[in-house]
């Protein structure tokens, strides 16, 4: 599958520009981004829900940019079902079965195996009012793949569900993707959902895809600040680029990967808080300063730390600390201590880049 | 620029259509022509004859005589019907019966004698002249025996100007009307809103009992036609009013007579109850429930939290009134005045009954069309009522949409706790209008039973006997019902066919909102001007839809018509509740849409289709306005036989009528109220857990 130039306008609104994308056979790729960023838009685009308003849209090496959604070769869940009310499960799994000349038998067949894949096999003549969300939602997935769609599209599956439900699901839902090697488009604004399923994931921010890249990629090495401030925590200090593999913040000279930043130039770095060291560290190895400890937060399986230093001027850094490493070198409040800023886990971004 | 805009539109992505899309749209474009057919031409077609005027044209006519001495010399008729005094120039204006006799410009004339008389049209287009029912146009010279000539009659010609509005507002017999009809319709419309206030008041805010009962009680007038409430105020106050009986029976004549003479035939004459004050009561009862449901609607979302604010807050149940229940209400009062108005100004049947010498515009309407046979006039004066109608409409709209707009906003419903000495209050005045909308079935009803009122008070069951009065007998019942069915399956159909291509189509902005445009407008056309705007229309020969005229057909189209708006708005609001990801899921299995309206959208809304057909229904027992003018001597219905037996003095009759289509409205309310019930249990077995 291949979106090439693709942009959608709302009268005079840009909801999406210049979209490009390859989606592999057998792939599950999430768009992840805030909300109002177009993801939900391009998944309906794909789908010829809403057709955007330029560009093309290539599915088996056809171009289908232009037809309508009968035409496309897809199923879909939505964030809300849209299961039919008055249909029983079974009805509604065979929905998509009917009108299509297939005896009686194999659909009722089919709907058995299709209902005993997501674990309903008992359910069948019940109502959707009469099952919980979870359920429901693995209702809606039977009757998405239920006519072997090349794609399947999920738009926001899991969002209306309970935490530990959802949790359960993404398991599920991956290891049924694999089990029948359909290619998968899920949209979510979830990053943890994201980074946990997705084989690559498609970062988006007001209408442009800020970065595309396999969950780890992503993560460690964000490609623009948006995409380091969104996935995960970040701190980011302003700094002034010394050189190519030289950036100041305050008083602080670090060594890092500056690229092409211009010497002079105002820079944003960005670094991980799990990333700062503690652990042994020497006042003279690279990157290496004192600080002091201004608050500790519990946040159950480890602490967060504020770190801070008149040489840094006021910017604080966030360090996460396992309880083990902190009960260790006896960390509290007020304390002074060296850490440092591994050379391969900073970024630097252009400063304008970062909004909000 | 022209260049970048060429680029830009090249790259621009054309949805190709499927085949759901091509059906879809068509149905819709099917539907709004019927809606074009059904509205927007007829009020085009009386709109245009609004300002046709008929005038004579002697000046186009002339005269030679031939006394036996050959062909005297050509007379132009104008010149010699001047000097004759017969006609004057400026003064040719007539309807479009108007027929001037051609022997009245020979005084002289005798059809004895021998003379011998030649006529010529010299303008072939123009108005010419009849001799025996046959119309001669053209322009060669006719000539006649004395005996043939004074059956030759001149024709008015046709033309177009705003000549019947001038003469409109230059006779104050017909423009006072306009100021009649706004300060009825206001003053009902107080009266009503304040009325319908207070029993929504106690309906939501007091915790009295018997609420459900009293909901049905205020819902019963919708189940009538507004001619029935006319008819029991003239039992009640007419001429040999039940109320004076009742007194004197109970303090003897002396005592009442000097009261009743001074309060009831003083200052206005002894038809007093025949007037403006008729008209109002009896409105006001009409229309009542319809103000009643909008303004619960606004009550019923009333803030909770509003309340235990403004209490903590140690605000006396008297300020909390004035700073909570009014402001949280005014959209549903406002959107309740113009709907009582717009009901009021456009209604015929109350002061058609009891409005005596007052003229509204409704009933001018029929006077001139009916009466007079003056269908321009008629058509001005519809133009006229028109104008406060879609004033009234357009406001209401207006309001609506800031309704609903609080609507969305998350609020506690509000829960009244008990307090005595309020509940009972409010308790009395329920039971007061409550005793009001009852009576005045009960009159009814008892005055369809009483042999000969006031003078034998036995029973009997001579008033039913409908076939040997005017109006059509039972048939007319029976066409009512045939009526009814045919609207109600009709109109269901097309009504939510058409929201629901609306609702769900794909693309096409324009044309929905076309559509939707089309479908809110039969709101804002009075039922008078649109049964009036059919005859001009579908009366036309040359119109291909000729056929329909005074067949239960155009009955139905009219009836579907006038009522499609409340309807699409049902439908609409239905179909908006349901997940409209239903067609998306649809279209991904490729299934047609048709499928899915049959399977999943019809039935999970099939309460408000059974509400629309109700709706329907009920309106088509109902009905007047429109009908009184397209019923033809096979298709009487029994609302217009109610009518017509009141207009010939057959009141008692025309009152059992009433009651018959009351109770036939209650018994299918019932049967829905069942149905409904059944429905609900049956196939949306899902809806409950």
């Amino acid at each position: 599958m291949r979106i090439e130039h693709l942009s959608k306008m709302f009268g005079d609104f840009t909801a999406l520009s210049g979209i490009n994308l390859e989606i592999h056979e057998r792939e599950f790729v999430c768009f992840l981004g805030p909300s109002g960023c177009g993801k939900t838009t391009l998944l309906r685009a794909i789908a010829g829900l809403d057709i955007q308003t330029s560009g093309k849209i290539e599915q088996a090496g056809l171009d289908i940019s232009a037809l309508p959604p009968s035409e496309r070769d897809f199923g879909i869940v939505f964030q809300s079902y849209a299961l039919f009310p008055n249909l029983t499960v079974v009805k509604n799994v065979a929905y998509g079965l009917e009108n299509r000349k297939l005896p009686r038998g194999e659909i009722r067949t089919r709907v058995a195996e299709l209902l005993a894949l997501v674990g309903l096999g008992d359910q069948g003549d019940k109502y959707p009012a009469q099952l919980s969300g979870g359920q429901q939602q693995r209702v809606a997935l039977a009757r998405a793949i239920a006519t072997s769609p090349g794609l399947l599209l999920l738009d926001e599956p899991l969002s209306a569900l309970d935490a530990k439900v959802r949790v359960y699901l993404r398991h599920e839902i991956r290891s049924l993707q694999r089990r029948l090697g359909v290619t998968t488009v899920m949209v979510t604004h979830d990053q943890e959902e994201a980074l946990t399923m997705a084989d690559r994931i498609v970062v988006m921010n007001q209408g442009v895809i800020e970065q595309i890249g396999a969950p780890m990629d992503i993560y460690r090495r964000p490609a623009t600040a948006f995409v380091a401030d969104f996935i995960g925590t970040m701190n980011f200090l302003p700094g002034v680029a010394e050189g190519p593999d030289r950036v100041r913040v305050g008083q602080v000279v670090l060594a890092c990967d500056a690229g092409d930043a211009e010497p002079g130039a105002q820079v944003t770095l960005a670094v991980r808080p799990e990333d700062i060291a503690l652990q042994d560290v020497k006042s003279s190895a690279e990157n290496a300063f004192e600080v002091e400890i201004g608050s500790m937060e519990f946040l159950g399986s480890f602490f967060r730390a504020e770190l801070a230093d008149e040489a840094m001027a006021d910017t604080r850094l966030r360090a996460d600390w396992s309880i083990n490493l902190v009960r260790r070198h006896g960390l509290e409040q007020g304390q002074r201590l060296h850490i440092a800023l591994p050379r391969d886990r900073i970024r630097v971004y252009p400063q304008s880049s970062l909004h909000g | 620029m022209a260049n970048l805009t060429a680029t830009e539109s090249a790259g621009r992505v054309r949805p190709k259509l499927g085949r759901d899309d091509w059906a879809m749209r068509g149905l819709m474009v099917a539907i709004g022509l019927y809606l074009i057919v059904s509205l927007a031409l007829p009020l085009y077609a009386m709109m245009s004859k609004s300002f046709e005027i008929y005038a004579y044209q002697p000046q186009l006519i002339e005269f030679q005589v031939n006394e036996g001495q050959g062909w005297r010399p050509v007379l132009n008729a104008l010149d010699l019907g001047e000097e004759l005094g017969v006609l004057k120039r400026g003064e040719l204006v007539t309807t479009a019966d108007g027929r001037l006799q051609a022997t009245r410009f020979f005084p002289d004339f005798s059809f004895l004698s021998e003379t011998r008389y030649r006529i010529r049209n010299t303008e072939p287009a123009s108005g010419g002249f009849m001799i025996r029912g046959t119309r001669i146009v053209h322009d060669e010279w006719v000539e006649y025996s004395s005996g043939d000539f004074r059956r030759v009659t001149l024709r008015p010609g046709i033309s177009t100007g705003l000549g019947n509005y001038l003469s409109y507002f230059s006779t104050p017999a017909l423009f006072t009307s306009i100021y009649n009809s706004l300060t009825i319709a206001l003053i009902s419309t107080l009266v009503t809103v304040s009325l319908a206030f207070g029993f929504a008041y106690a309906l939501t805010r007091s915790s009295m009992p018997f609420k459900g009962a009293f909901k049905a009680i205020a819902m019963v007038p919708i189940l009538v036609p507004s001619l029935l409430p006319g008819i029991a105020l003239i039992y009640l106050f007419g001429k040999q009013s039940l109320v004076l009986k009742v007194l004197q029976w109970m303090f003897g004549e002396e005592a009442v007579a000097g009261l009743w003479t001074s309060l009831i035939q003083g200052a206005y004459g002894p038809t007093e109850i025949y007037g403006p004050i008729g008209i109002v009561i009896a409105s006001v009862f009409f229309t009542f429930p319809h103000a009643l449901l909008i303004i619960l609607t606004a009550m019923a979302i009333a803030d909770a939290r509003l309340y235990e604010a403004a209490t903590a807050l140690r605000a006396p149940k008297s300020r909390i009134f004035w700073t909570v229940t009014l402001p949280g209400a005014r959209y549903g009062l406002i959107s309740a005045g113009f709907v009582v108005f717009n009901l009021v100004i456009t209604d015929f049947g109350v002061p058609k009954v009891i409005g005596g010498q007052f003229n509204v515009l409704a009933v001018d309407i029929y006077k001139q069309v009916i009466g007079q046979q003056n269908f321009q006039m008629g058509a001005v004066v519809s133009v006229v009522l028109l104008i406060p109608a879609l004033i009234a409409f357009t406001v209401d709209r207006f309001v609506q949409r800031k309704q609903v707009a609080q609507l969305s906003a998350r609020a506690v419903p509000y829960e009244p706790k008990p307090n005595r000495r309020f509940d009972n209050l409010m308790l009395s005045y329920c039971g007061l209008v409550a005793v009001f909308i009852l009576g005045v079935l009960a009159v009814c009803q008892y005055a369809a039973l009483i042999k000969f009122w006031p003078y034998n008070l036995s029973f009997s069951l001579n008033n039913y006997n409908f076939d040997v009065m005017d109006g059509g007998g039972w048939e007319a019942y029976g066409n009512s019902i045939r009526l009814g069915f045919y609207t109600a399956i009709c109109g269901t159909a097309l009504v939510f066919l058409g929201a629901y291509l609306v609702e769900k189509g794909r693309g096409f902005g324009y044309g929905r909102a076309g559509f939707q445009f089309l479908a809110m407008m039969p709101m804002a056309v009075p039922g008078m001007v649109l049964g009036l705007a059919y005859i001009f229309f579908f009366n036309d020969p040359a119109n291909p839809l000729n056929g329909i005229y005074a067949t239960m057909g155009i009955l139905v189209v009219c009836t579907v018509t006038h009522f499609y708006t409340v309807s699409h708005l049902t439908a609409v609001t239905a179909l908006k509740q349901m997940d409209p990801e239903f067609e998306s899921v649809s279209q991904s299995l490729k299934q047609p849409f048709y499928r899915t309206f049959g399977r999943v959208t019809a039935p999970v809304c099939a309460p408000a289709i059974l509400d629309i057909s109700i709706y329907l229904f009920v309106n088509a027992m109902t009905t007047v306005s429109a009908v009184v003018f397209l019923y033809s001597p096979d298709t009487t219905l029994a609302s217009v036989a109610v009518l017509n037996m009141d207009d010939a003095g057959d009141v008692a009759p025309a009152a059992a009528m009433g009651m018959m289509i009351f109770y036939t409205n209650a018994t299918v309310r019932l049967v829905h109220a069942f149905l409904t019930k059944g429905v609900l249990t049956r196939t949306q077995a899902w809806r409950g857990r």
